[in-house]
């Protein structure tokens, strides 16, 4: 016979794993200085194009390493690897996210050198990557002015994680009449104050903007 | 697409934890699973409910229940000085004065909090 049903309680956060390793990434980060930096967007936002430009102008100054998390190609890591910045695939088969022991299993004896910046691309998703603290300092979203000035409305949560925006392909802004002022204002809606800065990978316009930002970001973390 | 992919591995992670509890327990069977979800968890509810069935098959959770409690956004108010709920998930904003809503306090929740075990 069955003895009868009882109600117990419980109090477990279901990612307690994740967060756990993602706080002690971050430690790790914080003691040896490394300022580590998560991208996320949908699919085609131009993650990719924006991060070898990155790559490329901060390589010549000091240390910069990327990860990079993709489904099933290593398209992304062979494109990186132009800017000749250490750079790693972490391949997710079926899995639409990183997560925090991917980050960390990656970073096993790598990267080769000491680096100042550490960029984590994640896969191109607006949904599954707000569920995962990577151990990041910085989050950013990305949004194309192609994928229209709703975006944030559609995804807030993504937004809300985020620490900061980037509007990117400012050089097609016009010829999709990009509505700059609903971008911002659907920004603000869904995360109050949140900084949004823009930049075009194919003309360089707005590179200079982004890369004192994230100098001015790294110092005051120090 | 995606985002079924995601709620199947937060349900496998449930059905993890509620079979490590009720180990912990003596239990043999869970009859139901209590969890706590905020709208910021950035899993979807029906999602997860369809995912939870296919996470419990041939498990020690097989025909349980998922009873979720959806809880809110609610923001510490810079102007009420007090917790307030956000108008919504388009518009964080105190629901009272409609101040911005930049310190979230909680509606991130992704939580086991009881079970039904036997």
């Amino acid at each position: 016979m069955n003895p009868e049903p009882r109600l117990v309680e419980v109090r477990r956060n279901i990612l307690k794993q994740n967060d756990v390793t993602a706080r002690q990434l971050r430690e790790r980060f914080r003691t040896s200085g490394v300022c580590a930096v998560s991208l996320v967007s949908s699919p085609g936002a131009g993650k990719t194009a924006f991060l070898e430009k990155t790559l490329a102008a901060l390589r010549e100054r000091r240390g910069v390493a990327a990860l990079v998390g993709d489904l099933a190609t290593e398209n992304d890591a062979a494109r990186l690897a132009r800017s000749r910045a250490p750079v790693k695939q972490i391949t997710t088969g079926t899995l639409c996210h990183l997560e925090a022991a991917m980050v960390e299993r990656a970073l096993e004896g790598w990267p080769p050198e000491p680096v100042k910046y550490l960029f984590i691309e994640n896969v191109g998703n607006l949904v599954c990557p707000a569920s995962y603290d990577l151990g990041e300092d910085l989050r950013m979203v990305l949004l194309s002015v192609t994928e229209g000035e709703d975006k944030p409305l559609k995804y807030p949560t993504i937004f809300n994680t985020a620490d900061v925006a980037m509007i990117t392909k400012i050089d097609l802004a016009e010829a999709v009449e990009f509505d700059w002022a609903a971008a911002r204002a659907n920004i603000e809606a869904v995360r109050p104050g949140m900084q949004v800065l823009q930049v075009s990978a194919k003309t360089g316009e707005g590179m200079a903007d982004w890369l004192a930002f994230l100098e001015r970001w790294a110092e005051s973390r120090q | 697409m995606w985002a079924q992919m995601h709620e199947l591995s937060i349900a496998l992670g449930i059905v993890e934890a509620a079979q490590e509890e009720a180990a912990k327990r003596g239990a043999s069977r869970v009859t139901a699973v209590h969890l706590k979800l905020g709208p910021l968890s950035g899993v979807v509810k029906d999602a997860l409910e369809f995912s939870y069935g296919v996470a419990c098959a041939d498990t020690t959770l097989q025909g349980s229940r998922l009873v979720i409690e959806e809880t809110r956004i609610m923001t510490l108010c810079a102007n009420c000085g007090e917790r307030r709920p956000v108008e919504s998930l388009q518009s964080f904003r105190c629901a009272v004065c409609e101040t911005p809503a930049t310190e979230i306090v909680e509606g991130r929740e992704l939580q086991l909090v009881a079970l039904e075990i036997e």
